[in-house]
């Protein structure tokens, strides 16, 4: 699994990219994590407001930081 | 588990009745505050109410609380409301709106559209792309940020409704004029290139759909915390030096030099305003501490907006996809009109 934090390097992305580390860890996910600062390419994933996360290319998340639950029940589904 | 995730309630019933029970312990708190430190600064310490150090010291505590509360309040409800809105919306209702009509529907977006300054870039170039005119996306820009939940909030438990009213027509004005102004002079040419060539991917994705009642509420309980980490150390600093000068300041000592006698009174609060980095949370109670000291109130907005509208770290992201021309140009217009509505308000509510 490929996770995408996308953002320009805010304290929300760090967060976002913290939660997200925590519940990958929680859900024992083997995933690769990247960080994208480019606009344009943050931009090529249809996101307008930062911080983004993307699983496998898939924007699951936009403009908010997500609580732990939540970044856990988008990403369950995604282990099998 | 975080504060919210435990607060987050199983039934809609339970969700309605912790809504109206947290709504009923705000309004006794703040119905206590007063009495309270009367009794404990007056009473229980016995400083004399009417000594410097007494006053004081009164004013830092009951003014800490109200302010706390008051901000806890607003933000909760405005973040419950913004949540229906999102950037990506308001750049679908501006997409191919002409100037003009353009320039009033953005700063009114502007001020109801959740908006994160570190968004600012993606916002811009975002607009660009749908075809928002330069001078439109510059009157939702300078909106974002100047009417500012917060200090709508503590004007309205400070001044009442009139100073409010005036602030939120005064800083749409300024949006839009300054947005329409921009737009007039033709000033794509400092809009970095890259931002004409970028588009954006796919489908464009809105963080605002398929929330649920329960997500708002709990974005609301979210960024009241968010935000007063974020704030609280302004938010003391602001409030001891407004406890000192209420304290300690002479009657006289402002009026004399920036009272409504000083001509140049708004222009020079405006460009101390500019590099003073803080927000309306820190701002307010000096505002407060100021009025009590007899300054005329265009002066104090005047200050309170060029502080929360021109902020150095704001301009550094924005340089990113402007290039200084039209940073400075941005700076030039939107001061102005900040400067022109101080001198308004002074003369009208003389």
């Amino acid at each position: 699994m490929i996770i995408k934090i996308l953002g320009s390097g805010c304290t929300n992305c760090v967060t976002l990219e913290r939660i997200t580390r925590q519940a990958v860890a929680d859900l024992g996910i083997d995933a690769q994590f990247e960080k994208v600062t480019d606009y344009a390419a943050i931009m090529s994933y249809g996101i307008m407001s930062t911080p983004g996360l993307v699983v496998d290319e898939k924007v699951l998340l936009s403009g908010r930081v997500p609580t732990p639950a939540k970044v856990r029940e988008l990403l369950e589904p995604l282990t099998s | 588990m975080s504060v919210a995730e435990r607060l987050r309630p199983t039934t809609p019933t339970r969700r309605w009745v912790g809504l109206v029970g947290a709504a009923l312990g705000w309004f006794a708190l703040y119905e206590v505050n007063l009495p309270l430190w009367d009794w404990l600064v007056y009473d229980l310490v016995g400083l004399d109410p009417s000594s410097q150090l007494g006053s004081g010291v009164h004013f830092f505590f009951y003014d800490s609380v109200k302010i706390a509360l008051l901000l806890v309040g607003v933000i909760f409800l405005v973040t419950v409301l913004r949540s229906f809105m999102s950037v990506e919306r308001t750049r679908a209702m501006l997409g191919g709106k002409r100037e003009g009509v353009g320039n009033v529907m953005a700063a009114g977006l502007g001020v109801i559209t959740p908006f994160c300054s570190c968004s600012a870039v993606p916002a811009f170039i975002g607009f660009v792309a749908a075809g928002v005119p330069l001078g439109v996306t510059m009157s939702f820009l300078i909106a974002s940020p100047l009417v500012n939940e917060v200090a709508i909030g503590l004007l309205f438990g400070m001044f009442g409704l009139g100073p409010t009213l005036l602030y939120v027509g005064a800083g749409l004005g300024i949006a839009i004029v300054a947005g329409f102004v921009l737009g007039r002079l033709k000033l794509e040419r400092w809009v970095e290139p890259f931002v004409f060539e970028t588009r954006l991917g796919g489908q464009v994705i809105d963080p605002a759909a398929g929330l649920t009642w329960e997500d708002r509420i709990q974005m609301g309980v979210e960024e009241v915390g968010v935000i007063l980490r974020k704030i609280w150390p302004y938010l003391l600093v602001g409030i001891a030096l407004g406890a000192a000068i209420h304290g300690w300041a002479p009657q006289d000592f402002f009026t004399q030099y920036a009272g409504a006698g000083n001509p140049f009174a708004v222009l020079i609060a405006v460009l101390v305003a500019i590099p003073l980095y803080s927000n309306a949370a820190g701002v307010m109670p000096l505002v407060q501490a100021l009025h009590d000291k007899g300054l005329p109130m265009g002066t104090l907005l005047a200050f309170m907006m060029a502080v929360v509208a021109l902020s150095l770290p704001e301009m550094i992201l924005l340089r990113r996809v402007l290039k200084p021309p039209l940073i400075l140009t941005f700076v030039a217009v939107t001061g102005a009109g900040i400067i022109a509505v101080g001198y308004l308000f002074n003369a009208v509510l003389a």
